[in-house]
Order: C-alpha cells, then sequence, then structure tokens
C-alpha cells in the first residue's frame, strides 16, 4: 500500500484570543469585563500548501481579526502563529505573506503600472525586478492595454484585480485574501478565481475571506467557519455536511393540495401546499414518497431534491439571528 | 415638504458637532482674536516706542531733554546698552551714535534719537539756526519714527520752559529794549520757577506748569527742535516693503499648504492605503518620515515661488539675499511640514482636519504677524506673538531681507525653528501610534 504523504501546513494559527475595549477591561484575557468585545477566543486554523482555505463567518465573527493578526496588524492577547514553521514575533518575519486588503488601496492617481511598480518596491522587490514582475502582473490581471491610465477610470473589477495584483509582486508563498470579489460582476469574478487559480498552479497557498458562500464551496479545498470569535467547523465541504447536517438529500415535494391527515416523515415546508423530507439514497426512496403521496390522494406537481450545500452547514452552525 | 427638509439639516446639524464648532463657535474665536490683535481689548495700553537716546552734545539743555524723553509715558528710552559685540548681559556703556546705529540695525529698537553737539546753545532760538536733531529709524515700522519726532516737539518744551523763556526773554531785548532792574528781578524769579527749583506765588496757587509734567499745549508748538528722520535699513532698497509681506503671506500659505498635503495621510486611512503600507516592509516612523519630506519640499518649492514672483514683479531683492533666504526657507518649510503632520494625526477625519487647520493657522498668523505687523500690535499681543510659529519664521526673513543680517544672526530663529520641528515631529510620531498595531 503506498505511504500518503502528510499535506504540509504553511500557516498555522494556535488557540488565537484577542479582546477589544478598554485596557482596564482586559486586563485578564480569560475573562473580558464590561466595555471589553472578545474578537477572538482560541480560534486556531491550518493553511496547507497550495490549498485555498475558505474562510467563513458571520459579521463580527472575528474573521477579519484573524487575518490582520496573520497580517502583523493585530497583536494578540495569547495564543501563537507560525508561517512555514517559524513563530511570528510582532510584525517581523512576513516577507513570504502577501496581503490583500479588502478595500481598494491602490492610488487613485497613479496609473497601473505605476501602482504596481511602487507597491513591489515597498515590499522589497528589487529595483531591477520591477519591470518584469509588472509586466507579468499586467498580463496576469488583463490589464495591459490600459496599464498607462489612472487608477481612478478603472471600473470596480478591474480595480479589485489591480488590488490583489499589488499584493502578491514580491512573490508569497502564502496570500491573505479579505473579501477579493465584494462589488464586482460575475465576470469579473470568474477573472479573479481564475487569477487565483494560477496563484494555487504556482505553489502559492491562499486563505480567503468571503461572505460567498457558492463561491467558497465551489472554489475552495477546504472551509473553515468562524463564530464568536471560535471555529466552529474546519475541513472540506463533504467533511462540515457530515459533521453537521448530514449527508441525507433534502426532497420538497408541491402538491395539488396537503393531505387530510399528515404524512409521517414529512415536514410542512411553511410554503402552502409543501412538504419536505430527507432520504439517504434518492433512487431507492423517492418511489416509494411519490406512492404515499399519492395514496393519501394528493397530486405530486413539482419535486426538487437537494444536496447539502455550505449555506445548509453555515445556518446551522452560526444560526439564523442578525448578528449587527 | 419644507419642514421635512428642514428637519433632516437641522438633525444633521445637531449631530455634527464639527459644522456646529465652525458656525457658531470659530467666527467667536476669530473676532476674540483680531479684537485682541487689533483693539487690544480695550484694556492694553498702545505699545511704548521703543527708542535709544544718544547725548553728543553732553549741555544741560542735553540733559534735561533726555531725561524728560525718559519720562515721556509714550516711550520706553535707553541710554545705555552693552558695547558691540559683548555678551548681552556685559556691562552697560552710554550709547554714541555708532552703537545705537546698530542697536536700530539690529532690530533693537526702530528709532534712536541722537542729539547733536551744539544743540544746548542754539535750543529754543525759534529758527531754523538750531542743530539739527537725526532720528536714526527702521521703516519697517512707518509709525514709530512719526510718534517719536512728535513726542520729541513735546518734550522739547516740557523739558526746559525756563531756557525757552529765557531765549524769548533775549529777543524781546535784542528787538524791543532792556528791561528794567525790577522787570529781571521778577523774570529771574519766574525762570526759577520753571527750573523747578524755587517756589513762587503763582506755582503755590497752581496757576503755573510744574516741571517735568505734562504741557498742555505743548502739542501745538510744532518744529521746535529741528528733527530729521533718517532711513538707517530701507533707504537703499527698491522696494522695502514687499520682502515682509513676501515672507507674511508666505509663510502663512505655507501652513496651509502643509495641513492639506499632512491630510493626506488621512486619504491614506480612509482609502486603505496605509494599512496596506504597514503590511509592506514600511515602518510608521518611515511612513511619517516620507510624508515630513515631501511636505518640506513642497513648502520650499511654494516659498520659492513666492519670492521669485515677488522678485519679478515687485522687484524684491531676492539675488543679493540667496543664502539667508535658502536657510530660512529651509528651515521654515521642515517646522511648517511638522506642524502639517501633527495637525494630520491629531484628526481623525479631513472635514475635522479642515476646521482645526483653518482656526490654528489664522489664529497664529494674526498673532505672529503675518496679517499686521507684530510691532503696530499692543505689548502684550506682541509676547503672545513668540508662541506662534509664524513671529519667528517672519523675524527671520525681515532679518534677512530687512536688516541685511549675516547667517550668524539667525541663531536664535533657526533654533526655534528647529526646536518646533523636532517637537511636531515626535507629537506626531505619539499621536500616529493609533494606526500601528493594535
Amino acid at each position: 500500500m503506498p505511504l500518503q504523504s502528510r499535506p504540509v501546513n504553511v500557516l498555522r494559527v494556535t488557540d488565537a484570543r484577542k479582546a477589544f475595549g478598554p485596557t482596564w477591561s482586559r486586563a485578564a484575557t480569560s475573562a473580558c469585563a464590561r466595555g471589553c468585545t472578545k474578537a477572538l477566543d482560541g480560534a486556531s486554523l491550518e493553511l496547507r500548501e497550495g490549498e485555498m482555505l475558505g474562510l467563513l463567518g458571520p459579521n463580527g465573527a472575528g474573521k477579519t481579526t484573524l487575518v490582520r493578526a496573520i497580517a502583523g496588524r493585530v497583536r494578540l492577547d495569547g495564543g501563537a502563529i507560525e508561517l512555514f514553521g517559524r513563530a511570528l514575533q510582532g510584525g517581523e518575519g512576513r516577507t513570504g505573506l502577501g496581503v490583500v486588503p479588502q478595500e481598494i488601496a491602490v492610488y487613485p492617481l497613479l496609473t497601473a503600472r505605476e501602482n504596481l511598480e511602487v507597491w513591489g518596491r515597498l515590499h522589497g522587490v528589487a529595483a531591477a525586478e520591477i519591470r518584469p514582475r509588472v509586466e507579468r502582473a499586467l498580463q496576469w490581471t488583463a490589464l495591459a492595454d490600459r496599464a498607462n491610465e489612472p487608477v481612478k477610470r478603472f471600473s470596480g473589477g478591474m480595480k479589485r484585480r489591480l488590488n490583489i495584483a499589488c499584493g502578491i509582486l514580491h512573490e508569497p508563498r502564502v496570500v491573505l485574501l479579505d473579501e477579493p470579489t465584494v462589488g464586482v460582476d460575475p465576470q469579473s469574478r470568474e477573472r479573479i478565481y481564475e487569477m487565483l487559480a494560477e496563484l494555487r498552479g504556482r505553489g502559492v497557498s491562499l486563505l480567503l475571506t468571503t461572505h460567498q458562500l457558492e463561491e467558497a464551496e465551489a472554489r475552495c479545498q477546504r472551509i473553515v467557519i468562524i463564530d464568536h470569535g471560535r471555529v466552529a467547523a474546519a475541513g472540506t465541504l463533504g467533511e462540515l455536511v457530515e459533521a453537521t447536517i448530514g449527508a441525507r438529500r433534502g426532497v420538497t415535494l408541491t402538491l395539488d393540495r396537503l393531505p387530510a391527515t399528515p404524512l409521517v416523515g414529512f415536514d410542512p415546508d411553511g410554503v402552502d401546499r409543501r412538504l419536505t423530507t430527507r432520504v439517504s439514497d434518492v433512487a431507492q426512496e423517492l418511489p416509494a414518497l411519490l406512492q404515499r403521496v399519492a395514496a393519501a390522494g394528493c397530486k405530486v406537481l413539482d419535486v426538487e431534491v437537494r444536496s447539502p450545500s455550505l449555506h445548509a452547514v453555515f445556518i446551522h452552525l452560526t444560526g439564523r439571528e442578525l448578528r449587527e | 415638504m419644507i419642514p421635512t427638509l428642514l428637519r433632516i439639516a437641522l438633525t444633521n446639524l445637531r449631530r455634527d458637532r464639527v459644522v456646529q464648532a465652525m458656525a457658531f463657535l470659530m467666527p467667536v474665536i476669530f473676532f476674540s482674536i483680531f479684537a485682541g490683535v487689533f483693539g487690544s481689548q480695550g484694556r492694553d495700553r498702545t505699545a511704548r516706542v521703543r527708542v535709544a537716546v544718544v547725548d553728543e552734545d553732553g549741555s544741560a539743555a542735553s540733559a534735561r531733554l533726555v531725561t524728560a524723553l525718559k519720562e515721556e509715558n509714550g516711550l520706553s528710552t535707553r541710554t545705555v546698552a552693552p558695547p558691540v559685540g559683548a555678551a548681552p548681559k556685559a556691562a552697560a556703556v552710554t550709547l554714541d551714535r555708532a552703537r545705537a546705529l546698530a542697536l536700530v540695525r539690529a532690530g533693537d529698537v526702530p528709532v534712536a534719537i541722537v542729539i547733536p553737539k551744539g544743540f544746548g546753545a542754539s535750543f529754543g532760538s525759534f529758527d531754523s539756526s538750531g542743530r539739527t536733531v537725526e532720528l536714526l529709524s527702521d521703516t519697517s515700522d512707518p509709525v514709530a519714527p512719526q510718534v517719536v519726532s512728535g513726542l520729541l516737539q513735546k518734550v522739547a518744551m516740557t523739558a526746559a520752559p525756563d531756557l525757552l523763556a529765557k531765549q524769548g526773554i533775549g529777543m524781546f531785548e535784542k528787538y524791543a529794549g532792556g528791561l528794567t532792574p525790577e522787570q529781571k528781578r521778577v523774570t529771574e524769579s519766574w525762570f526759577g520757577m520753571l527750573d523747578g527749583k524755587a517756589p513762587s506765588d503763582s506755582a503755590k496757587t497752581g496757576t503755573g506748569p510744574s516741571a517735568g509734567g505734562p504741557a498742555a499745549g505743548g502739542a501745538k508748538m510744532g518744529g521746535l527742535i529741528n528733527a530729521r528722520i533718517v532711513d538707517v535699513l530701507g533707504e537703499k532698497k527698491t522696494n522695502p516693503i514687499i520682502a515682509f509681506y513676501a515672507a507674511g503671506i508666505a509663510v502663512m500659505f505655507l501652513l496651509f499648504s502643509a495641513s492639506g498635503a499632512g491630510g493626506a495621510l488621512l486619504d491614506e486611512v480612509e482609502s486603505g492605503t496605509l494599512e496596506r503600507l504597514l503590511t509592506s516592509s514600511a515602518s510608521m516612523s518611515t511612513i511619517l518620515a516620507g510624508k515630513w519630506v515631501y511636505v518640506t519640499l513642497l513648502g520650499i518649492f511654494q516659498i520659492t515661488v513666492m519670492f521669485v514672483w515677488g522678485m519679478v514683479a515687485f522687484r524684491l531683492d531676492l539675488l543679493h539675499h540667496l543664502p539667508g533666504f535658502s536657510v530660512m526657507t529651509l528651515f521654515t518649510a521642515m517646522a511648517a511640514a511638522g506642524f502639517g503632520l501633527v495637525l494630520a494625526t491629531l484628526c481623525k477625519s479631513r472635514q475635522q482636519l479642515a476646521g482645526l487647520s483653518t482656526i490654528l493657522i489664522l489664529t497664529q498668523s494674526a498673532l505672529g504677524g503675518s496679517m499686521f505687523p507684530r510691532f503696530l500690535m499692543s505689548e502684550s499681543m506682541q509676547k503672545m506673538g513668540l508662541f506662534t510659529f509664524n513671529a519667528w519664521a517672519l523675524d527671520g526673513y525681515i532679518k534677512v531681507f530687512w536688516r541685511d543680517a549675516p547667517l550668524t544672526a539667525l541663531w536664535p530663529q533657526l533654533a526655534v525653528l528647529t526646536a518646533l520641528t523636532a517637537v511636531f515631529l515626535i507629537v506626531a510620531r505619539l499621536l500616529a501610534r493609533r494606526w500601528e498595531t493594535m
């Protein structure tokens, strides 16, 4: 039997803790007095080499604080961060890390080329190396034909692509992306994910925060769901589904009328004339379900079968309450 | 519809502290400052004119004139000073013409009165034969020589009324015949009273003037002393006052442009580029240093454009003052850039920066002499002005362009501007900590 190589962790966060508020209110990191907010409460995650890890969570769950802590912009009260196996202290030791902020953090009066040049230099790219890397970045972002235009004239999608390019010009091996596709059209989103896939193809590991659950489901190899500063679940989509809502499919039947007596195993959907249930094997169980409904004197107008989704997992783990 | 719109506007106003401050607080602050600068708040006396007095004559009449000048409320008189080149606390010696001239050139006094030899012999002759008293003047203060000239005539009347009376009697005897012995005895008695040495009936009854006291009619006796104003600084300059205005306006607008350029830091905070910069290899100190160098260079360029325009359009003599101009411009721009960074790091938004910088810069400019010469302000206002950036920068430029002072004479201004720069940069760095790692 061939030996399976263990995945290499390029980034590891262990028991990260951070509270915000007046100093007196967070004197003890284990407890948070009045006026203090726990942003991180023991969060841990691992990013493996060459993967795209989706970091999901409701608003205020601690995603941005965790990303900023990894980027060296937030000093943790407790816990540890390791990059390539080396513990990070303060803001040092992050030369192999790239950060793409949620904001379009580029200079609007500079051209795309000028922005790439200055951000490359600021990230330590040698002067002799700048030109070829900028040219590659312009090709990569499909901005070569607009390279000499001020960025303020760009569309949202173009700015987003440039924003990403400015963060990876120094060729980091780990890139943190905070909502890189927010506010862009489907075409630009597609292009951005193509760019990220190219990065992965070069062996770059990506940690991506997003609220686009379908995208995370489709693009990320693994997912971490964080809530209240703690990791609620982590793993592949299948693992998350198995660990939370189970692998059974959801089935919704739309009827001409509801049966006179409730059918065992079915739940009202909340919508008029609809029943829901769950099945493990659609091919085996669905015909029997339809026969039971017909026997109850109801006519089936429509059948919907749903796979377990990340959305369902997310709601299962984080609830439906608003977090603002 | 209009009540709804009004409600929106009033609610916004009630919740926007910056707009409230700009609308209600700032006008009151400015009113108070300008009332203080221009109106002395009704409590402060008009500044006394500082004047140096040189007595080359050494006669009784000149001595009495000097004494009267010292007692004049409108003047702050000095007759002694340390020798040229001596330490400020060195033993003072009686002023001579050269030392008084140096005091005027250095800006220590705006006017020096030189009483020439032979003054006493011709004092009170009421004709043009009297010796001319020179008023060595720094006409950057155009008011002081005129004030001193007027007060000199007044003081001449009050200083030696007996000598004036003797001159008058002498003239009477010359043209109308001699007095009788009885008349001479009475007039001698009267001279004694005027001299302040002997009491008299009229003095006892309070009907005559007393020596050294205010002379009620003296103001009408203009022309008693021949006085000539000598402009010791500006007479060779083509357009001397332009330097003053160029410096005043340049320094004020330098502060505005420095705060505006410093405000780019707030734009970077808002756009997220500062956050991104801090994830790069640049530290907060490096970022601030970069901004400071940029704003300094911008300031140097701005002042240079202003003075070059002054040279081209108003014949400002820039070329002959290039070393002093360069040094002053460098140090002024460095301090102004530091000031801009302090404001930017202090404020939380561009709007707040606009309000605060307007208040601070216009206040400093009013007190510091950019809008109105400090020497025309009251003494207390002049002292307050020393706490402003503008006053020190302006004093330096005036030394260069007006007094033709050597570079070494600029050390007090350069020392203060350097200290201000250091303080501004330290404060800005401390304030910028809020953007660093949380």
